[in-house]
């Protein structure tokens, strides 16, 4: 055996406690990491929310909370569900072919019931909440059919939350899970699949 | 009594290198004797960092970060507490103040060519404390929990679910820790606010100053002052830091602070640009304010985002907007440093991106029209163009060349423009092509046909 140094014998020790504590550090990561997920408590207040429409008129929009969202409920007129078909050549994703909506509200009016409207009331370009602008409301211009424009970049949605085309937002407005109870009472967050 | 302070100094010698310390970086330190205006900046810099972070640990006094409270905590500071107001708008004002001084220190840095070797880590250094003044900057605007803190919030965290195969919406919700902006967004940002990002911060400008302190100052002329030395060793061109350039930037420091005041006293909102007043109104996770935008520091780049059409596409040109400048250095390799001693059109270059910076900085705080969306996506255009442009003149390029160039150019922009084409907008499009077209035509053919690309030659010796 010789008195000098065994270098092989050496880098391979160095690269080992390398290896072994460059694992151990990821490890140690881990749990910082974790902590920014939604807490159990975040997660408990995502729970469904129940809401009765008896009393929203034709026309009139009603804003609920749910997971600390904005969500809204539309009843739409006869002649705006009628408007719907006009808009498919001007709207991205005229068919719903996106996965924005459970597939019971993949119909042309998005919704179970074709008068109730029920979205998530972010713009899926960068989470602005759009304002509700009827026909001849505001100005975006005298073709304008009626429905949701967002004040942050100008991403206009039609009356079922359909995206038009050339503005920023890339995919419809999400429809969130929801089931009638009853006849006026709507459950959100929640539907057969996930009951 | 004399005697006792040089004992003390003696006894502090030997146990800690403090004479050491002072004349490497202050005494013995030399800097080249010609800085001019523009050299301001990094000392003022350093001011502003001091009073942040003093002004930052009295609002952390009285300041709750709680979804609750927040609001009505920040109220309490300008209300009840005793001088509370004036010390928040000095935190705020110091905010914009940072980034007029940050801004101006790097435009410096373009004139004289100052990312150049040997100090492309210096660069780096400071392009890393630009990253992480922006990253405190946003933590920072949504501590005060009004209408655009949290909807500001909202808007950049989302910019990052635009990444594809759900990573994006994953590490948006990881990141804000809720399914929207929330209680648990507004404690981790108060963390990361207040202690994360300043200690990167303190760790970076220590890097960014030795490294400076390593490779010497730049000046006006971009000449090397270490190349002539005396018989002692002591550049010719040099004066010692201290006192020549501390009695500078210490009046450099007053006439700063006289404006400072005027701002913190009768002006702290900056009629909306320092402070929005969108931001009176308490946080309503139901309702976005009618006109939301960043504050003025980051509208050239929220500009950019929102011209291009394109989700993904206007959050990567966003980004790579910011973080093109790290490579600046191996972008721009012309021998020539300064300003001074370059071509017309170099100069004309950098007056044009100054502008374009500028005016896509007003573009950003504008409701988005048609005309203006338009414009941002020119002006966005320019903007990569610059960069394109500082490594074309990087050295002589043939005419055969700079027409290829010029054709490949003109055949991207056409792509482009097919791409979004939108007939409504045809005329509009065609009109604003203009713009690049001129643009090329004047920074690639123009050398060709003309003397104005042709760079004078650096002095030996610093000119005054």
């Amino acid at each position: 055996m010789s008195n000098g140094p065994d270098s092989a014998r050496r880098r391979f020790l160095t690269g080992a406690a390398t290896v072994v504590g460059g694992a151990g550090t990821a490890c140690a990561a881990w749990p910082f990491a974790s902590a920014w997920q939604p807490s159990e408590r975040a997660r408990a207040i995502g729970a469904p929310v129940e809401v009765d429409v008896g009393k929203l008129e034709p026309g009139a929009r009603l804003t609920v909370k749910w997971r600390g969202k904005p969500v809204w409920i539309v009843r739409r007129t006869k002649e705006t569900l009628e408007s719907l078909p006009g808009l498919d050549a001007v709207v991205r994703d005229p068919a719903s072919d996106e996965p924005q909506q459970p597939e019971y509200a993949r119909n042309p009016h998005r919704s179970i019931k074709p008068e109730l409207l029920v979205l998530v009331g972010l713009c899926t370009h960068l989470g602005c909440s759009p304002s509700y602008v009827r026909k001849g409301e505001g100005n975006l211009g005298a073709d304008w059919q009626g429905g949701f424009f967002c004040p942050c970049h100008g991403s206009r949605f039609d009356y079922a939350g359909r995206v038009y085309q050339g503005v920023p937002a890339p995919t419809n407005l999400e429809v969130p899970p929801h089931q009638y109870l009853s006849e006026t009472r709507i459950v959100i967050g929640e539907d057969e699949g996930t009951a | 009594m004399r005697s006792l302070l040089t004992g003390l100094l003696e006894w502090t010698d030997a146990r800690f290198p403090l004479t050491k310390l002072w004349n490497e970086h202050l005494a013995h330190y030399y800097a080249p004797k010609n800085f001019n205006f523009w050299y301001f900046f990094g000392s003022l810099a350093l001011l502003v960092l001091v009073l942040q972070i003093v002004t930052g640990i009295w609002l952390a006094m009285f300041y709750k970060p709680d979804a609750e409270l927040a609001f009505e905590s920040v109220e309490y500071i300008m209300r009840d507490v005793e001088w509370g107001w004036l010390i928040r708008y000095m935190h705020s004002t110091g905010a914009s103040a940072f980034f007029i001084v940050v801004y101006l220190h790097m435009f410096r840095a373009l004139l004289y060519g100052s990312y150049k070797a040997p100090r492309e880590l210096l660069w780096i250094f400071g392009m890393l404390i630009y990253l992480c003044l922006m990253a405190e900057a946003f933590f920072g605007y949504l501590l005060p929990w009004g209408q655009m803190s949290y909807w500001g919030a909202q808007v950049i965290i989302s910019l990052f679910g635009a990444l594809p195969f759900g990573v994006g919406e994953a590490l948006a919700l990881w990141i804000r820790g809720d399914y929207v902006v929330s209680d648990a967004t507004l404690s981790r940002f108060y963390a990361l606010h207040v202690v994360g990002i300043p200690l990167v911060l303190l760790g970076l400008v220590a890097a960014h100053v030795m490294a400076l302190h390593e490779v010497g100052s730049n000046n006006p002329d971009g000449v090397e002052i270490k190349k002539n030395k005396d018989a002692n060793g002591i550049p010719m061109d040099g004066v010692p830091f201290h006192p020549y350039y501390t009695v500078k930037d210490l009046w450099g420091a007053g006439v700063f602070l006289v404006l400072f005041a005027i701002v913190v006293f009768y002006a702290p909102e900056f009629g909306g640009w320092f402070l929005e007043s969108a931001n009176f109104v308490p946080a309503n996770p139901l309702q976005t304010p009618e006109h939301i935008l960043p504050v003025w520091y980051f509208t050239p780049y929220y500009a950019i985002l929102r011209a291009i059409p394109d989700k993904l596409t206007g959050v990567i040109a966003m980004f790579a907007a910011t973080l093109i400048f790290f490579i600046l250095p191996w972008l721009d390799r012309h021998p020539v440093k300064s300003v001074r001693y370059r071509s017309k059109l170099f100069a004309l270059l950098l007056i044009l991106f100054a502008v374009t910076f500028i005016v896509l900085g007003w573009l950003g705080t504008q409701p988005p029209t048609p005309g203006k969306s338009e414009l941002g996506l020119r002006l966005g255009e320019l903007y990569f163009a610059f960069f394109l442009m500082l490594w074309v003149y990087s050295k002589e390029r043939t005419a055969g060349f700079s027409y290829r160039l010029f054709g490949a150019l003109v055949v991207l922009l056409l792509i482009f423009d097919a791409i979004r084409y939108d007939e409504a907008k045809q005329g509009l499009m065609m009109l604003s092509a203009l713009l690049p077209l001129g643009y090329f035509v004047t920074f690639l053919l123009l050398p060709v046909h003309t003397r104005l690309n042709e760079s004078g030659v650096e002095p030996e010796r610093v000119t005054s």
